[in-house]
C-alpha cells in the first residue's frame, strides 16, 4: 500500500553516518563453548588414560547430561525472557515424593501418574507466571519462595522420610524412563534430544520463539508492537514448570528413593549455569537451544573429570565453579574486543 | 519592587551574568550566543518554546555540558562551571522539574547529603544530632512545620522540593535556579512557593525561574528574559511583562514563513476520542476528532499531556476512561493488541524505548505485529518473513544494505522508517505520530511528511503530535492544542497561527469563540 510519492532525493547521496556491522548470527558464543567442552572431552580422555571413553563412562555420562539438560532447557528459556526460576530443585522433591505416593501408595495406573506429575509442574508454571505478570512480582522473589515452600511441603508430606518405589512392582515400564537405553543410548539422553528438537523449533522457528527473544530485549517496546508480554513471559514459566516436572519424575526414577530434604537440591543452579554457560544473558533477549545443550553437557562432563581424576569429590563445586567463572570472563573479554 | 529596580543599577554587580554562550551537539547549534545577567535580589525568568535552549543554558550552569565559546562569572569573578561540583562551590544551587531527593532518608540526611558531618573516628559515624540542630532553621525560614528526622517518604511533592530549596540555603547559595518548580504542585502548593520565592529574594537570593506558566512568571518576575531557536529573543522589564508580550516574545515575529495550504474542506469523521483521562490528569479530560484523511496537529508544552493521551488511546495505558470511536463503532481498547486490531497504530515518542528493539534486526523489527501473517501453522516461514520486511523496507527508503542489520546502528531517522514500515504494511486507520521527527535530519523529515501526506489522501487518520511548531503549522488540518491536560482549543487552518497556538498551549484562549 506504500506507494512513495517521489520525495525529494536530497540526503539520499549522503554517505550513511555510521557502517552497519551485520547481526552477531548468535553461533560465535556456542561456537566457543562447543570449542571448550570439545578440550574438556580430550583432556579429559587422556587424563584418565582413556577410561573416559569407556562405553559404559559414556552411557553414565549422556544418561546424566539427559537428565540435567531437560530442565536446563526450561531455565534458558525463563532466562531469556530476563526472569530466572530457582524452584526447580525443590519441583524434584514435591513432584518425586507425590509421584512416589501416586504410584506406590494410591495405586494409580503408571501413565496418569505421569500425567499428574507433568500437569502439578505446568499448573506450578502457571501461578509462578501469574504472580510475576499479573502481580507483578520479581521472579526472583516469587521462584526463592518456591524453592522454600515446595520443599517444606514435600517434606511434610512424608514427615521428612524418604519415598521411593520399593521394587517397582507393576511400574518397571515407567523405570526405565530413567534407567533404561535405546540401541545403547540412555533413554534421558534421547528425551533430551526429543525435548530439545521441539524446543529448538519452538524457540527458533515459532512466533512464540520470536517474541521470546523480543521480551526480553525490550518488553516496553515488544508491548508497542503488539505483544503479548505477558503471555508472552507466563509461557516461559510453563515450559520451566513443565520441563522440570518431567525431569523430576526422571529423577525420581533415576535415585529411586526420595529423601525429600536432598533430592534435586540447588539443581536449579546448574541448570542457569548451563543456560548462562550456553550463551543465554542474564540480561535477557540472548540464547540458544544448541547452547543450553553444550553449556549442560559441559557441567556434566565437569563432573565426570572430578571423578575420573580422583579430584576429591569435595572439590565438586569448586571446579564447577571456577570454570564457569573462567568461561564468563573469556566470554566478556572476547565481546570487548569484538566491540572496539 | 523598588528594591528589584534598584538591584539591576549600573553600580551593582550582577551575581550571576553569562556572555556570549554558545554550544552545538552533533551538527545541531544548541545555544547562539546567549547572554544573561541576574542581580542579587532579583527574580529573573527565562522563558521560550519547547526546544529554545532553557535546558541547555541551565546544564551549563549546574555543569553538566561545558560552552563551546562564552564566558560566566559569579559575583564578578570568571568561574570555569566543568562538574556539578564546581557549581555548587560557585553557590549556584538548582531546584529541578523532577525532585532530587532520596526518598529513603530523612530530611536532614537529605540536606546534608555528600557532607554529612561525623563524629570522629576511625568509623566516621554520621554526627545525627548536628545534621538535625542544623537542618531546623531552614526548614523553620521556609514555613516547614516539620521536624529534621521526618523520612521524605512521609512528605508531600511540594514539601519534598522546600526539602531542597532547604539543602540550596544551608549550602549559602546565592543563585538558586528553579527549573519548572510549580509543574506537579497544586494552586495552594504553588501559592506557598511563590511566598518563599520572594522572601528569598528579599534576602538577597538571585534567582533565575524557568516556567512555563506564565501567571507566575507575571506574579513574581523582576525581569523576563526570551530564548528563542537557541539565542537570545530580547527582554522585558517589570513594568512591561503581560502574557501578550511574553507570548511574541517566544514566539517571534517573522511568523509568515509558513505558507499554509489552501483550507480544506471539512473531513466526514472518522475516529472520535471523548472523555479520555489519562494518568497523569486523572481530572481532566481530553475529546477531540479527526476526519477521514485529515490530519489533526496537537500542540502544547511538555508535560500538557499529549503522550499520555496517545497511550491511552492505543491501550498502553489501560487506566484511562473515555469512548473512542472508529467509522461510528465504539471501541473497547484495553492493550496495545486491541488497538492493532482495529488498524490503530502508534509511532512513539522515545523511539529506541518504545518503538524498535534496537539489538533485532530491521526485519525482526517490522515484522513483530505482523508476524503471523508469514507463520502458516504458528511456524514463522523464513522467506516468506524476509520478501516482506524487504518490500516494506524498501518502500520507506530505509537507508541499508539488509534487513537482517540491527536497527542499532540506523541513524534515528531510519530507526522512525522502521517503526512506520512496521504499521503501514497493516493497512492503518488511524495513525498516531509522537514527535514524528524529533532528532531526525531535514531530508528524512520530509520524506516522513510525504509519508503522512500520503496516507491521508488514503483516508487514514492522522494524530500528530509535535511539539516542532513548524511542523505543526505546516502540516496539519487542523491543530488542537493541549494545555495541563485538557484540549485548551482546537484551530482550523485559518485560525493557526504560532500565537494562537502559543496562547493556548499556555492555557489562555486566544479565540474564545472556537472553543
Amino acid at each position: 500500500m506504500i506507494e512513495q510519492p517521489a520525495a525529494p532525493q536530497m540526503g539520499h547521496n549522503a554517505p550513511p553516518q555510521r557502517s552497519a556491522f551485520p547481526l552477531k548470527i548468535g553461533s560465535s558464543k556456542e561456537l566457543g563453548i562447543f570449542v571448550l567442552l570439545v578440550v574438556l572431552c580430550i583432556f579429559v580422555s587422556v587424563m584418565s588414560h582413556g577410561t573416559f571413553l569407556h562405553t559404559e563412562n559414556l552411557q553414565n555420562t549422556s544418561r546424566s547430561i539427559g537428565l540435567y539438560g531437560i530442565f536446563s532447557i526450561g531455565a534458558g528459556i525463563v532466562i531469556i525472557t530476563g526472569g530466572i526460576d530457582l524452584s526447580v530443585g525443590s519441583l524434584f522433591a514435591l513432584l518425586g515424593v507425590l509421584l512416589s505416593l501416586m504410584l506406590t501408595v494410591w495405586h494409580w495406573p503408571g501413565p496418569l501418574a505421569i500425567l499428574a506429575t507433568i500437569a502439578g509442574g505446568s499448573l506450578i508454571g502457571v501461578f509462578h507466571g501469574f504472580l510475576i505478570t499479573r502481580v507483578q512480582l520479581q521472579p526472583f522473589i516469587v521462584t526463592l519462595c518456591g524453592l522454600l515452600f515446595y520443599r517444606g511441603i514435600a517434606r511434610f508430606i512424608t514427615g521428612d522420610a524418604t519415598a521411593g518405589f520399593g521394587d517397582a512392582s507393576g511400574f518397571q515400564t515407567l523405570q526405565t524412563l530413567a534407567t533404561g537405553s535405546v540401541l545403547g543410548i540412555p533413554v534421558p539422553f534421547v528425551l533430551l534430544i526429543l525435548v530439545a528438537l521441539i524446543m529448538g523449533v519452538v524457540l527458533h522457528k515459532s512466533i512464540y520463539g520470536r517474541y521470546l527473544y523480543a521480551v526480553g530485549r525490550n518488553e516496553e517496546a515488544a508491548r508497542y508492537s503488539g505483544v503479548n508480554t505477558r503471555r508472552i513471559i507466563a509461557g516461559a514459566y510453563i515450559i520451566s514448570g513443565l520441563l522440570a516436572s518431567l525431569s523430576a519424575i526422571l529423577f525420581a526414577f533415576f535415585t529411586n528413593s526420595i529423601s525429600p530434604s536432598t533430592q534435586g537440591q540447588s539443581y536449579e543452579l546448574y541448570g542457569i549455569a548451563a543456560a548462562v554457560l550456553g550463551g543465554c544473558s542474564l540480561r535477557g533477549g540472548e540464547g540458544s537451544i544448541v547452547g543450553i545443550l553444550i553449556g549442560a553437557a559441559l557441567l556434566q562432563v565437569l563432573q565426570n573429570l572430578v571423578n575420573l581424576l580422583n579430584i576429591p569429590s569435595s572439590l565438586n563445586f569448586a571446579v564447577v565453579g571456577a570454570v564457569i567463572l573462567l568461561g564468563v570472563i573469556t566470554d566478556q573479554l572476547l565481546q570487548k574486543r569484538g566491540k572496539a | 519592587m523598588e528594591s528589584a529596580s534598584a538591584a539591576q543599577s549600573a553600580s551593582e554587580q550582577p551575581a550571576l551574568e553569562m556572555q556570549g554562550i554558545s554550544k552545538r551537539f552533533a551538527g545541531v547549534q544548541a545555544l547562539k550566543e546567549v547572554s544573561l545577567a541576574a542581580y542579587p535580589g532579583e527574580v529573573l525568568a527565562l522563558i521560550g518554546e519547547n526546544g529554545a535552549g532553557k535546558s541547555t543554558l541551565m546544564k551549563i550552569l549546574g555543569g553538566v555540558h561545558q560552552p563551546d565559546e562564552g564566558a560566566i562569572t559569579v559575583g564578578g569573578v570568571p568561574a570555569v562551571i566543568s562538574s556539578v561540583k564546581d557549581s555548587a562551590a560557585a553557590g549556584i544551587s538548582f531546584i529541578h522539574q523532577e525532585l532530587n531527593v532520596l526518598d529513603n532518608i530523612d530530611v536532614a540526611g537529605n540536606v546534608f547529603l555528600g557532607r554529612e558531618p561525623t563524629v570522629g573516628g576511625p568509623l566516621r559515624l554520621l554526627d545525627r544530632a548536628k545534621m538535625q540542630q542544623e537542618t531546623q532553621p531552614y526548614l523553620d525560614q521556609l514555613g516547614l512545620h516539620i521536624s529534621s528526622r521526618t523520612p521524605l517518604n512521609r512528605l508531600s511533592l511540594a514539601q519534598q522540593q522546600m526539602v531542597e530549596i532547604a539543602k540550596a540555603l544551608s549550602l549559602q547559595a546565592k543563585i538558586l535556579i528553579m527549573d519548572e518548580p510549580t509543574s506537579s504542585l497544586t494552586l495552594t502548593e504553588t501559592q506557598s512557593l511563590i511566598r518563599v520565592v520572594k522572601e528569598l529574594r528579599s534576602r538577597g537570593v538571585s534567582i533565575l525561574y524557568i516556567s512555563h506558566r506564565l501567571g507566575e512568571v507575571t506574579e513574581i518576575a523582576d525581569r523576563v528574559v526570551g530564548l528563542r531557536d537557541g539565542r537570545n529573543a530580547g527582554g522585558l522589564a517589570k513594568s512591561e511583562i503581560t502574557h501578550d508580550r511574553m507570548v511574541s516574545l517566544m514566539v517571534g515575529r517573522d511568523l509568515n514563513k509558513y505558507q499554509a495550504p489552501a483550507e480544506t474542506a471539512p473531513k466526514p469523521m472518522r475516529f472520535s476520542v471523548s472523555g479520555l483521562k489519562t494518568r497523569r490528569y486523572p481530572e481532566h479530560e481530553v475529546s477531540f476528532e479527526i476526519g477521514r484523511g485529515e490530519i489533526l496537529g496537537m500542540a502544547g508544552l511538555v508535560g500538557a499531556g499529549r503522550s499520555e493521551a496517545a497511550q491511552a488511546i492505543f491501550g498502553v495505558d489501560p487506566s484511562s476512561a473515555g469512548t473512542l470511536t472508529l467509522d461510528g463503532e465504539t471501541l473497547k481498547i484495553r492493550s496495545p493488541q486491541d488497538a492493532i486490531r482495529r488498524g490503530i497504530y502508534l509511532a512513539p515518542e522515545d523511539r529506541r524505548r518504545s518503538g524498535v528493539i534496537v539489538d533485532m534486526s530491521i526485519q525482526d523489527n517490522i515484522t513483530m505485529p505482523s508476524l503471523r501473517r508469514y507463520a502458516p501453522g504458528g511456524l514463522i516461514s523464513a522467506g516468506r518473513e524476509t520478501v516482506a520486511a524487504q518490500a516494506a523496507s524498501t518502500a520507506l527508503r530505509v537507508k541499508t544494505p539488509s534487513v537482517r542489520f540491527p536497527v542499532r546502528n540506523l541513524s534515528g531517522g531510519n530507526q522512525q522508517k522502521v517503526v512506520l514500515a512496521k504499521w503501514l504494511s497493516l493497512e492503518p486507520k488511524v495513525m498516531i505520530f509522537d514527535e514524528p521527527t524529533r532528532g531526525i535530519d531535514v531530508g528524512a523529515k520530509a520524506e516522513i511528511y510525504d509519508l503522512m501526506r500520503g496516507l491521508a489522501k488514503e483516508g487514514v487518520a492522522i494524530l500528530m503530535i509535535s511539539s516542532d511548531m513548524e511542523e505543526v503549522l505546516g502540516l496539519s488540518d487542523r491543530i488542537a492544542v493541549m494545555h495541563e491536560g485538557r484540549v485548551s482549543g482546537i484551530l482550523s487552518r485559518a485560525e493557526a497561527s504560532e500565537e494562537s497556538v502559543m496562547q493556548l498551549a499556555v492555557g489562555q484562549a486566544a479565540h474564545p469563540h472556537s472553543l
